[in-house]
């Protein structure tokens, strides 16, 4: 194709996208925009994939059987929803493998905050509440994307999302009203997870290299600091709801804006992070690396097995 | 671990009730049709949504072109006669 047939294919499709159009699998799409889809949605796959990893170290010591059917189903959800996302991203045409690949060699990041340790049973609490919290303000913008199967995708996770959130939040109210020491567990999470949560939306406008183009393209609907805002904005009351004070001497409402303003996120932590310098960054690698590769008989005798059949199976039919 | 042959592509659909069609609802891998099954009920179907899965594998589909959407779809869009509100009736002509 000339660059010229290029340049006019391209209007055409940006045209689409402006009039709400979405765009399917099979129809033209610039490079770019498939790259660029490819990779925040595989990221967003392995994203789900490491989150399981965090919240499975508590589900054996769950303090009661409600809480362990309920942390089941969600690490379940979470597998699902990572399967619901690789399946998305491989309509752009890359296959299973290379995503696990990119996952496994580091080439592809997941979300930072599933580096940090869960060392108390309060952490599924400020996991489910902060976490899927700020999980939820992504994603909610995300089921309108201009990218069918992607926006399908997010449509169901975002369905299932919800009982997330408030399984954790009935965690921490649970510990927030108990005896002391239980309220004192659940501050410790709530100071351990605030920051990594509210860095979870992503660097600061200025240094955040994607987001012209992303909302151009409607593959982001809100800059970061926005959804940022919005998240501090609707967590704060739900933190006095449970009497729990936010780690933040700065966090005071601001008549003016009708916002809350807050103190100065450390950043240099966030890039240490992402970079693979956090606290279970190895470890998590490391388990899903083993996982691939020690369910790798599993996967081929599978194979054979599918293999063996069809062959006998037409035999017989001849 | 590319060497090896990895499993294939299946696509999921599911009546979410009797009385409904199938409904084309994602896809997954898995080494057989029995296996895609089950892979399907547990990915798609956690919350009631479904009565009857059907899986088949992604190769066996065959897709139209949306280079072709012109040739293909756009000839019905000047058969206006097949449509009811092409045809003129009377106000006073009843059921009809």
């Amino acid at each position: 194709m000339s660059e010229e047939q290029i340049k006019s294919l391209e209007q055409k499709f940006n045209q689409r996208i402006d009039r709400d159009e979405k765009i399917e699998p099979k129809d033209w799409m610039p490079e770019k925009y498939r790259q660029t889809h490819i990779r925040q949605i595989s990221q967003h796959a392995h994203s789900e994939i490491v989150g399981m990893l965090p919240e499975g170290n508590w589900i054996t010591r769950a303090p009661s059987l409600r809480r362990k059917v309920a942390l089941l189903a969600k690490v379940q959800d979470e597998a699902g929803h990572g399967l619901y996302l690789y399946s998305a991203a491989e309509t752009l045409g890359i296959s299973r493998e290379e995503m696990y690949e990119q996952l496994h060699t580091g080439k592809a990041k997941y979300s930072s905050i599933f580096n940090y340790p869960t060392i108390t049973w309060a952490d599924m609490g400020a996991i489910g509440w902060l976490v899927d919290g700020a999980a939820i303000i992504n994603q909610v913008p995300l089921c309108n994307t201009s990218y069918g199967p992607y926006a399908r995708a997010m449509v169901r996770v975002c369905k299932e999302e919800s009982f997330h959130q408030r399984q954790g939040f009935e965690i921490m109210l649970k510990l927030a009203n108990g005896t002391p020491e239980q309220k004192e567990m659940a501050q410790d999470a709530l100071n351990r997870w605030w920051w990594p949560s509210l860095m979870m939306l992503g660097p600061t406008d200025a240094e955040s290299v994607h987001t012209e183009q992303s909302m151009k393209w409607k593959l982001k609907r809100k800059t970061n600091d926005e959804l940022r805002q919005q998240f501090i904005d609707q967590t704060v009351p739900q933190a006095d709801v449970l009497g729990l004070t936010i780690p933040d001497p700065d966090l005071k409402w601001n008549e003016e804006r009708q916002s809350y303003d807050f103190g100065d996120i450390d950043w240099e932590e966030f890039w240490q992070v992402v970079k693979g310098h956090g606290p279970m960054n190895k470890e998590r690698m490391k388990a899903r690396v083993n996982a691939w590769e020690n369910g790798a008989w599993v996967r081929e005798a599978a194979m054979a097995y599918a293999d063996k059949k069809e062959k006998q199976h037409s035999k017989e039919a001849v | 671990m590319a060497s090896k042959k990895s499993w294939p592509l299946w696509e999921v659909f599911v009546r979410s009730k009797n009385g409904l069609e199938h409904r084309h609802f994602g896809s997954l891998h898995a080494a057989d049709a029995e296996m895609a099954l089950e892979n399907a009920r547990d990915v798609y179907t956690r919350r009631n949504e479904g009565v009857s899965i059907w899986v088949v594998e992604s190769k066996h589909i065959t897709a139209s072109n949306p280079e072709h959407n012109g040739e293909l779809f756009e000839p019905a869009q000047d058969k206006v006669y097949r449509h009811p509100t092409f045809y003129e009736v009377p106000d006073d002509v009843k059921h009809m």
